[in-house]
């Protein structure tokens, strides 16, 4: 402990005579103390099962017996032997994907730059309300919208069509397959503009003025010309952010064909994604190494569209 | 040309309203309508009696307000032996000790990788940002089995200890103190201010919005968090209120009783109302702190 302390004094003494910007690295041991909680957080739960999940997706455990070292048998079987991923989780997860992923973060951007042109009361009101719904992940998202698509004629999607004479009798939205995967959609925009849409927003409300006027200046001559060469450039970096939140939230919640028809497997499989085509093998027929390997490829998904993302957003300069 | 300059400067972000704003309401004011109604039916839903819910057509506003899913609420769990006062309660604790471990160790982290100069800090910044991109149900498997082999299975840290390192919460919390000057922090430490003494009283009282924002999101993560309840825990008395919500929806599926929807919508209230006055309270630092969210 002395010889420590005497030891960071002769540093001190060293670092002091030199120029102010290497003095902060004077402390290192207070670093290295300060960051060791999150860092060892974010090693065991983030890293470490990312690293685990791999090293699963070559076994065959079953969460009782050893599990053996299968080589790529996993990855094999769900490229050409299992047909709910082919024909359900991956069609399933690619259009939920695009409708959600990339139509929910359009409609983000354009609900925030809308509210960029009211003034600021309205703004804060309608703003609060929009993101209201991403408050309701999981049970909650599930629990409102069954008083909407309730399968009986109570159900208010039900009372509503039927008093249109649009049906004659009560549709059981929920648990008939058919209607699942376009009312998991819906659901998902609806609880789509959350931090990435307060993060586009912040942005674009602080866009420079000035950059309007030079715009104008140099021939911008309506609204559109101006969001794509003056609100779109200066925003780029939050809109990065957004498209990341975006895509994270689209496979976060992708349980909510499981929350919505109470069953997973979902009814026929319509509602099937990756996140639960992982849960059913793993939790409900215990076949973890498989799960795992479906979980990788659900990563690498998440990464690859990331770095679509990060490219598209890139500075051009 | 010189008029139209003037209207556009007025566009982003006016002071006043005027009617070049009104074709904005046109579209924003049924989509915000539109978006507010499920929440509403939510509220309405949760004070209606019991007669009103088996009415046909369905009555979208109740006229006799009433507790009685409320009361139904505590007294479905009555039946089994555990009170929902008990999950309420677990909610509420484990939420509560989230919210401060993450914020304190946030902090501590995004101080450190924003003011100090160490070899593996731009390394391990990146390792983060490429976190934010992290679906942590993808992992639940190995996840299970850290949490079991840390002998967190039916424990109430099994609730806790999982969810405290944040990403997005580090991510946001460091570019906010990024654009506070290096030369306050500097002099502090010339003058011998130890590091614990500048978080505490230089860096933290500068930074309550983005400090406000990670509580928020680490609020709702465990607040709405079925992870534990579902995978760690077995014990019934030590799950959340979030899976007790669950075993209102999912044991009886679609074949709901019509008091079910009423008891269903008071437990979604008592979920969602705490988030929104959150919310609402510390809405203007959340959009304070989201300015600096930008991504290079």
């Amino acid at each position: 402990m002395n010889e420590s302390r005497s030891e960071s004094r002769k540093v001190w003494k060293m670092v002091s005579s030199l120029p102010r910007r290497t003095v902060q690295s004077a402390n290192r041991h207070s670093v290295f103390w300060l960051q060791l909680p999150f860092v060892l957080l974010f090693i065991t739960f983030i890293i470490i099962p990312i690293l685990v999940a791999i090293g699963l997706s070559f076994t065959d455990f079953n969460s009782i017996e050893a599990p053996n070292f299968v080589g790529l048998d996993n990855y094999v079987t769900i490229l050409t032997d299992d047909s709910t991923f082919m024909e359900f989780a991956l069609p399933n997860t690619i259009a939920f994907a695009v409708i959600v992923g990339a139509g929910g973060y359009i409609l983000s951007f354009f609900m925030a730059w809308s509210l960029a042109q009211v003034t600021r009361i309205p703004r804060t009101v309608m703003a609060v309300i929009l993101y209201s719904p991403s408050m309701t992940s999981g049970v909650m998202l599930s629990t409102v919208w069954q008083v909407v698509f309730a399968g009986d004629k109570v159900g208010y999607l039900n009372a509503l069509l039927l008093k249109l004479d649009i049906i004659q009798k009560p549709i059981l939205w929920l648990s008939d397959g058919t209607y699942l995967l376009p009312i998991m959609i819906v659901v998902s925009l609806w609880s789509s503009m959350g931090i990435g849409f307060l993060a586009m927003l912040a942005g674009i409300l602080n866009v420079d003025k000035d950059l309007y006027e030079a715009a104008y200046i140099d021939g911008v001559t309506n609204r559109f010309q101006e969001i794509v060469y003056v609100t779109i450039p200066a925003v780029r970096p939050q809109m990065l952010f957004g498209a990341i939140m975006a895509i994270v939230n689209t496979f976060q919640n992708g349980s909510i064909g499981v929350l919505l028809s109470g069953a997973n497997p979902t009814p026929g499989y319509a509602g099937q994604l990756l996140v639960t085509h992982v849960e059913e093998h793993a939790f409900v027929r215990y076949e973890m190494g498989y799960g795992a390997a479906v979980s990788v490829i659900l990563l690498i998904l998440v990464w690859v569209i990331s770095q679509i993302a990060k490219k598209l957003f890139a500075d051009k300069e | 040309m010189r008029k139209k300059n003037k209207i556009r400067i007025m566009g982003i972000n006016p002071r006043r309203f005027d009617r070049t704003q009104i074709k904005f309401y046109l579209y924003l004011i049924p989509i915000v309508l539109l978006t507010a109604l499920p929440i509403i039916f939510i509220f309405s839903n949760a004070f209606k009696p019991l007669d009103e819910l088996l009415v046909y057509p369905p009555k979208f506003i109740t006229t006799r307000p009433t507790l009685d899913n409320f009361r139904n609420l505590s007294a479905t769990s009555a039946n089994k032996a555990i009170p929902m006062s008990r999950y309420l309660f677990n909610s509420i604790f484990t939420t509560l000790a989230v919210m401060v471990l993450t914020l304190l160790i946030t902090v501590m982290t995004a101080y450190c990788m924003s003011k100090k100069q160490y070899r593996l800090k731009n390394f391990l910044f990146g390792v983060n940002e490429a976190a934010l991109m992290f679906v942590p149900v993808a992992v639940a498997i190995p996840r299970y089995m850290i949490v079991y082999g840390m002998g967190m299975i039916d424990s109430i840290f099994a609730h806790i200890i999982p969810l405290v390192a944040l990403p997005v919460g580090l991510f946001l919390v460091k570019q906010f103190i990024d654009s506070f000057p290096n030369e306050v922090v500097e002099a502090a430490q010339i003058d011998g201010a130890g590091d614990f003494y500048i978080l505490r009283k230089i860096v933290v009282p500068n930074i309550t919005p983005a400090l406000a924002t990670v509580a928020i999101l680490a609020f709702q993560s465990s607040w709405n968090s079925l992870e534990a309840s579902n995978y760690y825990i077995n014990n019934e008395a030590l799950k959340n209120f979030a899976f007790y919500m669950t075993t209102l929806t999912a044991t009886s599926g679609n074949a709901n009783t019509i008091a079910g929807l009423g008891v269903q919508a008071a437990g979604t209230l008592i979920m969602f109302v705490p988030n929104l006055i959150l919310f609402i309270i510390l809405q203007s630092r959340v959009m304070n702190t989201m300015s600096h969210s930008g991504m290079k």
